[in-house]
Parts: C-alpha cells; sequence; structure tokens
C-alpha cells in the first residue's frame, strides 16, 4: 500500500458530505476554524494530521459527513490552503469537485490584524476588507490601513 | 466618490496640474484677490485629533475662494465620545457639507470614511499612515524653490517610523525619479512596507543613521521632529536627537539653492539660527498649505481654476 493511499485510509470513506484534500500540513484546525466547524455541530468530521503527501511533502485531510460545503465557504479557505482540492461525495462517489478562489479581494472572511487599524473597533459597520496583493506566496493587505498582514495572526482574527 | 486617501489617488499629470494651479491662486492665498470659486461651497473640518496648521489652513482655503467651513470641534464634545461610529459620523457631515477634511488617530480612517461618505473626503492624516495634503504642499515648496520635481536629492531625517508626512512624501520623490535618502535612528527607520513598495516601484533608496554627511549634496533636507515619547528613557532620546539636528554651522558645504523644510511643529531639530539662512524654507512651506489645498478643493469639486486668475478676481 503507497504512503498515499495509507492516508486515505487512515479514516473510512464517507457516505454523502465534503472531503478536503491537500490542506498544508498542520492547517486543519485552521480549516476547521474558518468553515465554523467546532464541537457544537452534531454532523461527524474526521480529521488526519501530517500524513505523507508525494505533492506536498505533507498534508491534511478532513471529511465532513451529510453537510456539503458551499463555493462561498469553500473560497474561505484561501486563506490558509488555497491549493486544497475538495470533493463533494453522494452515496460513497465524488459526485462534484470543487475548487477553492481566491478572489482580487478577501472579504469579511477575517479581521486586519493592525492593532490601530479603524476597523478594530466592531462597531464600526463596513466589511472588512483585504487585498490580494501577491498570490504566491500569499500577502494580503488591509483595505483601509494598508498594512501587509501576518497570516499567522491572521488565523486568529478569522470571524 | 473620488477623494484623496493616499498619492496613490492622483496621477503624476494631476499632480503637476494640482501644483499649476495652486500657483495661479497665490494671490488669492494671499489675500490680494477675491476669487470666489468656491462660493456657497461648505466644508466640514473633522479634526479627531489635534492640528494646527492643517485645520486652519484648510479652513483658510476654503474662505479665501468664497466657501464656507463647519467644524467638529473638541472631540471630548462632540458625539464621538458617546461612542458613535466614525461610519455614523460621516453620514451626518456628509449631509451638512460638499467636501470633507479629516484627520484621526486610527490609521485607514480615512479611507473608511472615503467608503461611507458621498462627498469627497480629503485625508489630513490617518494614525501612523498617510498625509497627502501635505505632500502636496511639500511637492509645491520643491517645485518652487528648484524649478521642477524631478531628479533631486532628497534626505528624509528624524522619525521616519511615526511620521506619516515622510510615508507620502518619500511615494512621491520617487515617483518623479528623486534620489532619497533616509537618514534616521535605527529605531525610527521607514517601515519596512514602505521600503519594499518603493523599490518595487524602481527607486533607488538610501538609508543611513548619519545626517550630517549628506548634507553637501542635498537639494532638499526634509526634517521631522523626533518625539520623547518613542524612547524608553530620556538619555536614550537625548543622544538620539542630538544626531538629528541641524544648526546654521553645519550648513557651510551646502549647496546654495538646497532647502530646509519641516512640517512643524519643530523642537530642537531645527535650531533659530537656521532660519536667518537662505536654506530655510519651513514657513513657506506652512503658507503653501493654503494654495495646494484651495487647488484641491476646486478639482475634487469640480471647479476649473481660470487659466489668467487676475483678470477673473477682483484685486483687493
Amino acid at each position: 500500500m503507497s504512503g498515499q493511499e495509507a492516508s486515505m485510509r487512515r479514516v473510512t470513506a464517507i457516505r454523502n458530505g465534503t472531503v478536503i484534500d491537500h490542506v498544508p500540513a498542520g492547517k486543519a484546525l485552521s480549516v476547521l476554524k474558518m468553515l465554523g466547524i467546532d464541537g457544537g455541530m452534531s454532523n461527524p468530521v474526521s480529521l488526519v494530521m501530517n500524513v505523507p503527501s508525494k505533492k506536498m511533502g505533507g498534508k491534511d485531510i478532513i471529511k465532513v459527513e451529510d453537510r456539503e460545503l458551499t463555493q462561498t465557504e469553500l473560497d474561505r479557505l484561501a486563506l490558509v490552503a488555497p491549493d486544497a482540492s475538495v470533493a463533494i461525495i453522494r452515496a460513497y462517489s465524488v459526485a462534484e469537485k470543487m475548487e477553492i478562489n481566491l478572489t482580487d479581494e478577501v472579504v469579511n472572511v477575517a479581521r486586519c490584524t493592525f492593532s490601530n487599524c479603524i476597523t478594530t473597533n466592531m462597531m464600526e459597520p463596513l466589511p472588512h476588507r483585504l487585498a490580494v496583493v501577491q498570490r504566491d506566496p500569499l500577502e494580503l493587505r488591509c483595505r483601509y490601513c494598508g498594512k501587509t498582514q501576518n497570516l499567522e495572526d491572521l488565523i486568529d482574527n478569522i470571524f | 466618490m473620488p477623494g484623496l486617501i493616499t498619492m496613490d489617488d492622483l496621477t503624476n499629470e494631476e499632480i503637476i496640474s494640482l501644483l499649476d494651479n495652486a500657483e495661479k491662486l497665490l494671490p488669492v492665498a494671499r489675500g490680494e484677490l477675491y476669487l470666489p470659486l468656491l462660493k456657497g461651497r461648505i466644508l466640514g473640518n473633522l479634526f479627531f485629533e489635534p492640528s494646527t496648521r492643517t485645520r486652519m489652513s484648510f479652513e483658510t482655503a476654503m474662505k479665501r475662494l468664497g466657501g464656507d467651513v463647519v467644524n467638529l470641534g473638541d472631540v471630548k464634545t462632540s458625539s464621538v465620545v458617546k461612542g458613535e461610529t466614525l461610519f455614523d459620523t460621516i453620514q451626518m457631515v456628509d449631509g451638512y457639507t460638499d467636501i470633507i477634511a479629516m484627520r484621526h488617530p486610527r490609521q485607514g480612517a480615512a479611507q473608511y470614511a472615503c467608503d461611507s461618505a458621498k462627498v469627497p473626503i480629503m485625508n489630513g492624516g490617518d494614525g501612523a499612515g498617510h498625509h497627502p495634503t501635505q505632500t502636496m504642499l511639500d511637492l509645491f515648496t520643491i517645485r518652487q524653490a528648484h524649478g521642477t520635481l524631478e531628479g533631486l536629492n532628497v534626505v528624509l531625517a528624524g522619525d521616519l517610523r511615526f511620521g506619516r508626512t515622510v510615508h507620502s512624501l518619500s511615494h512621491a520623490l520617487t515617483r518623479f525619479g528623486c534620489n532619497v535618502t533616509f537618514a534616521s535612528p535605527e529605531s525610527l527607520r521607514m517601515p519596512e512596507e514602505i521600503i519594499a513598495d518603493l523599490r518595487a516601484a524602481g527607486a533607488e533608496v538610501n538609508e543611513t543613521t548619519d545626517l550630517i554627511g549628506q548634507i553637501s549634496e542635498a537639494d532638499v533636507i526634509y526634517m521631522t521632529r523626533i518625539q520623547k515619547e518613542r524612547f524608553p528613557d530620556e538619555d536614550e532620546y537625548t543622544k538620539v536627537a542630538d544626531s538629528y539636528k541641524l544648526h546654521a554651522r553645519d550648513l557651510d558645504d551646502a549647496k546654495a539653492e538646497m532647502i530646509i523644510m519641516h512640517p512643524l511643529p519643530r523642537v530642537e531639530e531645527i535650531h533659530p539660527s537656521v532660519d536667518s539662512t537662505r536654506h530655510a524654507r519651513y514657513f513657506e512651506q506652512a503658507f503653501n498649505g493654503v494654495v495646494a489645498r484651495m487647488s484641491l478643493m476646486c478639482w475634487l469639486l469640480g471647479v476649473n481654476v481660470p487659466a489668467d486668475v487676475m483678470s477673473e478676481g477682483e484685486v483687493i
């Protein structure tokens, strides 16, 4: 059995739901946070972290049962897992493959990390807007204060 | 709505056109000519933190052009202390005025206001961010002295980390092909992201801690104030601040046409002995704030400045 096959079999196949593969190693918990998946939901969620991957060296895999993630939800993942592959599973088969799109602007996904930015006042109603200045490596800047975002800190500021 | 939030909002051609119009408006700013180009217009001055020159020059500029001004007044007595959001404040003032000048302690506040408003917003300083109307008057002053903005050796000195005037100015200078040298203490260096932006735009940027060594080659020395509160103790401040002071005796090797600028207020960084030298330009610079802001308000409000202002206006 190859390393990759072994990785996939660490958790059983799901009947219905969403599989997110090729998440950068160690980022699965951030992905769950970005999708709003926490202990408060009833769907079974399987998670494997730091398994071998030919393409990436190491990767994480997430399987969310009985929930088909929407494109809007998946696009939020562009901040931490822009190259993840996503499959919608129905009756144990891949019914649909989806891509994560990194738009030119990331809107209302995370709050600017700069402590003196006007958007730190949570009462201010305008959307939180982070412009994608560069895609590889990813560089984001706040539309308002212009500060380059520290991506690690940004994960903590995800809504 | 178009506004002026950073210098990126203006092309080089627009900058030159604004400076040309500012020059035409000099007799109006001096009170020698009455030219009510902005009659019936109201400027909202929203200064959420203290300002002397910026607020007064905006007010003077609007009144010299026949318009009127309403002020936010002291923030301590406004709705802001009751917890009103910037968005709500802007919605209100938007309804009262035709154009807004704003200073705010939070970075990004001007862009936020611009996204919230229907009338043009002019950024008069947002935290340690940008101060583009100051940049316009700085460029006007430099061009007035040297007849051009291109290819000059400009030294920006002092607090380059927190000094928002030098952030906006450095962007603009490099766009006109100036050679820019940043002279600052190590702890107050120009922020990395600004240097990265300038280099990405193809500018050659030099950094040094030696201000005095730059004087002989400079066409412009732009001083800024080093603030005590940026240092952990008084001794450290004194040691650093002493290296960023100009005295008339330091200027013996300066080029004859070199000018010294400062956004003011100055404290000790320019000795009064410099005031009477041919190099001192900071008080004219402060006056130029009026013409630069007149020109800008006309442009943002879609009002043309006539080619021959003397024939259009009324000599006072």
